[in-house]
């Protein structure tokens, strides 16, 4: 029983891992490799090195965007939940990012910033950002009264109320914004250059296209989704510690 | 004598008076909730603040609180004017309103890990009031896995680990199942004749506050003022066993009804 949950999880990707073999297979077209195609050119990607050095690179504005999108998308967000005029001012501002087609404003960004990193980290900061914000503003608005009152009746201070009560009640929705806003984060890194410059696994991607070697293509796509579900699982691993209770499962894994 | 006697007698009877409410009156927008509303809590019981719903007696007690503020009136706590939540009153939750992600020792001990108090110490204080309330073997478990009545337990040994002089209780037994209301309506008997504090305690039950008061003042709606104060008498020193049958308990219940019927909806 124990063990349940797991060979669940391996069972899960053992039938997509087979679906993509046999589609791979069929074929359904020529550019689809099947899974073992695509796990032997990540394992030559892996083995000559050209794999770190793509990363090394694309990390830059992953790493960049996500940590500003993080610190200063909470930020911003418990700070729009705590008050009303902060939510008129700001909140427009990240419905309008949200729903922005980002693809089409990125000729707009290399205008302003050049084609270099900064205006990488801005598609990532805009992908990530709104719903990490919008998340976090509406879980501290809908923070259960009786919970402040309870903090301030026991003679917590303004501060208190915030660190104890507030932002640990609104954990559980922030750590959700969290999680949806990395992964357009990783979406968002690749578009920067896939559409500014192709550089790291952009680069492979775009060049492995252009020659028709479509198993490092998708290797390269699959170590992209593995590295973002490596970095949810973290993210889910450091809300539990934080906040334990709140911890009644997530299918994320 | 007898006249030292009778000019000690309003001495006397201010010093055993440990919260006295005085012309609140509160209004949320033009809805008038309170109106030049006085009120007298005798030190060492309990006194149910009793009406049909919408008469305010939550209002008043979140008042008392330091919750929120009358528009005027005062509210003296042992002699002192309060303007906000102090340590001498400790609240007890409708809701419960436990932290979810804190364990039960957490949740026990927060009033005092708000007032600064160290780790170990608070800890051992607050797993005294555990033990009282009978949630040994708990400490370690969080409010979800917790019953309705286990919850509120919590809830009780928070309010008692800050050791005020007054607890105040909004409907503290509403949200638990019949029975286990009766044993903390026993429970909260003993608390009353053992701890030496002052208990208010709003219910909307006739039964439940003729069941636990010493004193029960009756609240009428729209806006609220203090229609009547009752006092039972005779059956408060009988073992907890006999209430319910006393002629007094029944004739009480009975009072409080006809003079409530007519404004229940």
């Amino acid at each position: 029983m124990k063990y349940r949950s797991v060979i669940l999880k391996i069972m899960s990707a053992v039938i997509v891992f087979s679906a993509w073999e046999i589609a791979g297979r069929v074929p359904i077209s020529y550019s689809f490799p099947t899974f073992l195609e695509s796990m032997a050119a990540l394992a030559v990607i892996t083995l000559d090195g050209s794999i770190f050095i793509a990363y090394a690179e694309t990390l830059k504005p992953l790493v960049t965007g996500i940590a500003i999108s993080g610190l200063l998308g909470i930020g911003i967000g418990l700070w729009v939940g705590l008050s009303e005029k902060f939510e008129w001012l700001f909140a427009p501002i990240f419905i309008v990012m949200q729903a922005a087609p980002l693809a089409a404003l990125i000729p707009l960004l290399v205008m302003i910033y050049g084609i270099g990193l900064t205006s990488k980290v801005f598609v990532v900061c805009i992908m990530a950002m709104p719903v990490i914000v919008l998340n976090t503003a509406s879980a501290v608005r809908n923070t259960p009264v009786s919970l402040k009152e309870m903090a301030r009746s026991f003679l917590a201070k303004d501060h208190e109320v915030l660190l104890k009560v507030i932002i640990p009640a609104a954990s559980p929705i922030i750590f959700s914004g969290l999680r949806l806003g990395v992964s357009a984060g990783f979406i968002g890194a690749i578009l920067s250059e896939l559409k500014i410059t192709p550089t790291g696994v952009g680069d492979i991607i775009t060049f492995s296209r252009s020659i028709a070697d479509y198993p490092t293509m998708y290797a390269a796509i699959f170590s992209i989704i593995l590295l973002a579900v490596l970095f949810l699982n973290l993210l889910e691993k450091l809300e539990n510690y934080l906040f334990e209770g709140n911890n009644r499962g997530y299918i994320s894994d | 004598m007898a006249i030292s006697q009778t000019s000690a007698q309003p001495l006397a009877s201010t010093a055993d008076i440990a919260v006295s409410v005085r012309n609140i009156s509160k209004k949320y927008n033009q809805t008038e909730a309170l109106r030049d509303l006085s009120l007298d809590f005798p030190k060492g019981e309990l006194t149910s603040l009793l009406g049909p719903s919408g008469c305010g007696k939550t209002t008043l007690l979140k008042i008392i609180a330091g919750l929120l503020d009358a528009n005027s009136g005062t509210v003296q706590v042992g002699g002192q004017t309060i303007s906000g939540p102090g340590p001498d009153r400790a609240f007890v939750f409708q809701d419960f309103a436990l932290m979810p992600w804190a364990n039960v020792i957490r949740n026990v001990a927060f009033g005092l890990e708000l007032r600064g108090i160290a780790k170990s110490e608070r800890e051992a204080i607050a797993e005294k009031y555990i033990a009282s309330v009978g949630l040994t073997g708990f400490e370690k478990s969080f409010p979800h896995e917790l019953s309705g009545g286990m919850r509120q337990r919590v809830g009780l040994a928070r309010a008692l680990s800050v050791d005020a002089q007054v607890l105040l209780l909004d409907e503290p037994f509403s949200a638990v199942d019949e029975q286990t209301r009766r044993k903390f309506q026993e429970d909260l008997l003993s608390l009353v004749q053992n701890e030496n504090k002052t208990f208010i305690f709003v219910t909307h039950s006739i039964e439940e506050a003729v069941y636990v008061s010493d004193q029960i003042a009756i609240l009428l709606p729209r806006p609220s003022r203090v229609s009547e104060i009752i006092r039972p008498s005779s059956f408060r020193g009988k073992s907890v066993d006999n209430i319910r049958r006393d002629p007094e308990y029944l004739d009480i219940v009975d009072q409080i009804w006809a003079s409530l019927r007519s404004y229940v909806e």
